[in-house]
């Protein structure tokens, strides 16, 4: 019905006040992030305590300074992780968010995408839409995400979450499985740093929303 | 070399025994961990909490894990069977592990030793191996899961604690039964009552059938398969029944008190 007044709008100012992140969006994406590397950093002190491969990682690069402090770090940011988590999952549904950034996601288009980024022929013009490659990893790591927890309870609570532990194929494996979505989780963030600094306006658009 | 050699048992993990013997630095460890506390204070600037003198990411560390006991003990079923295993699971050789070397674990004397009981109980006479040894025993073989993050299975043969915490009329109302161990150093640790009233939590006097050895706590260990293995008392010489908290070995260095499984 107003249709007509909001055409008469310059395209300009449109596209400058344009909010290419909301501020729900940009809390919980760095509320994550600390939790993130608070998480992966007490973990990696954890894992030293008995390794599962032939390697343990650098002191300096570990939160807690031994096996106690890191499993004190650990237990208290999980909660950060996993309530913020859930806030992200439930606002992303309910405001339709996943369904319009993340969805469909076809091979064709993840092939084209991709074939497109290797050629440095990919388009960053649109910071509002994700490409295909974008689309997958997002959501990849959303369901990453969700097993890293999961996975986590399981090896919290192997008798009370029994169900759950034997899901993953009981507790051994569920130690993989937790390590293994960290490897993935740390690889994401590698490339997704990486791209945030070499397009910075996707970064200012992660602080201030445009 | 020939220190660490003279270390080897037959049938022990070498990268335990190492990794235990690390874990006699709790100086270096402890300025580490509170180094680590500073990029919190940091933090807390960013995310506009109040940061006064009095506060430390320590502190509030071990406040989030007092708030994770009482999670953990309203997450605890009483009725929650851990998992048993056929006899084929067993882990062999089931590993040793404590603060030390097998060589400094206690030598007890079985005809000798006494179990102790005290506090909250009707009836505070001492329990000699004999008389313990008279008493119905069921066998479990259960997956024992160390805070470290291994696990082994085992099998264990004992007591239900809960027909002994009946026997002598213990007042089952109380907090914790607090066991202390003739570990070097005195290990000791609190276990919550409802745990300890939970049908798999056991006297432990057999280790696969046989008498429990030296490296696995004879004469006697408290087997919890609802915990971490160092809420699993070997050793153990006396049994205290009490409303009070009265902390625990590994516990006072920071490992959270109620660490169920």
């Amino acid at each position: 019905m107003s249709s007509l007044a909001v055409n008469d709008q310059p395209a300009a100012a449109a596209t400058t006040t344009k909010v290419i992140q909301p501020a729900w969006v940009r809390i919980v994406h760095w509320i994550n992030a600390v939790a993130m590397v608070l998480m992966i950093m007490s973990g990696w002190q954890i894992y030293n305590a008995s390794p599962l491969f032939d390697f343990t990682f650098s002191k300096s690069i570990t939160l807690g300074g031994w096996l106690g402090g890191a499993l004190l770090w650990h237990f208290a940011a999980m909660w950060l992780l996993m309530v913020n988590g859930l806030v992200y999952l439930i606002l992303g549904l309910v405001t339709g968010r996943f369904r319009k950034k993340l969805l469909p996601i076809t091979p064709e288009g993840v092939i084209a995408d991709t074939r497109a980024a290797l050629t440095g022929k990919l388009s960053h013009a649109d910071l509002t839409k994700y490409n295909y490659v974008q689309k997958l990893l997002y959501a990849g790591i959303i369901v990453v995400g969700i097993l890293i927890v999961l996975s986590g309870l399981a090896i919290w609570k192997p008798v009370q979450l029994q169900y759950l532990t034997a899901l993953f194929g009981g507790y051994e494996v569920a130690r993989y499985v937790h390590f293994f979505c960290m490897a993935a989780i740390v690889g994401f963030l590698v490339v997704h740093v990486a791209l945030a600094l070499l397009v910075p306006k996707s970064l200012r658009a992660m602080i201030i929303g445009r | 070399m020939g220190r660490l050699r003279s270390l080897l048992i037959p049938g022990v993990d070498k990268q335990l025994l190492v990794r235990d013997a690390t874990k006699l630095m709790p100086d270096l460890a402890r300025r580490r961990f509170i180094a680590g506390g500073a990029s919190l204070g940091a933090l807390t600037l960013l995310t506009g909490c109040d940061v006064s003198d009095s506060f430390s990411a320590e502190s509030m560390l071990t406040r989030i894990s007092k708030f994770n006991d009482g999670v953990q003990a309203a997450i605890f079923s009483p009725n929650t069977l851990a998992p048993t295993f056929p006899e084929s699971a067993i882990t062999k050789p089931f590993p040793f592990n404590a603060y030390y070397a097998l060589d400094d674990a206690p030598t007890i004397d079985g005809k000798d030793w006494k179990l102790e009981v005290r506090g909250l109980v009707d009836n505070k006479k001492s329990w000699t191996l004999e008389e313990l040894y008279q008493l119905p025993q069921v066998k479990q073989v259960t997956r024992h899961i160390c805070v470290e993050g291994w696990s082994a299975i085992g099998s264990w043969t004992g007591v239900p604690l809960r027909d002994f915490l009946k026997l002598v009329g213990a007042d089952v109302r109380a907090k914790y039964c607090w066991f202390q161990c003739a570990d070097v150093d005195g290990y000791n640790s609190p276990l919550d009552m409802a745990s300890a009233l939970h049908p798999q939590t056991q006297m432990t006097f057999k280790f696969g059938d046989e008498i429990l050895p030296r490296a696995y706590g004879y004469p006697m260990k408290i087997r919890v398969p609802t915990k971490l293995g160092f809420k699993n008392p070997k050793y153990v010489i006396s049994m205290e029944v009490t409303n009070d908290y009265k902390g625990g070995y590994w516990e006072d260095m920071g490992y959270n008190s109620f660490s169920g499984s």
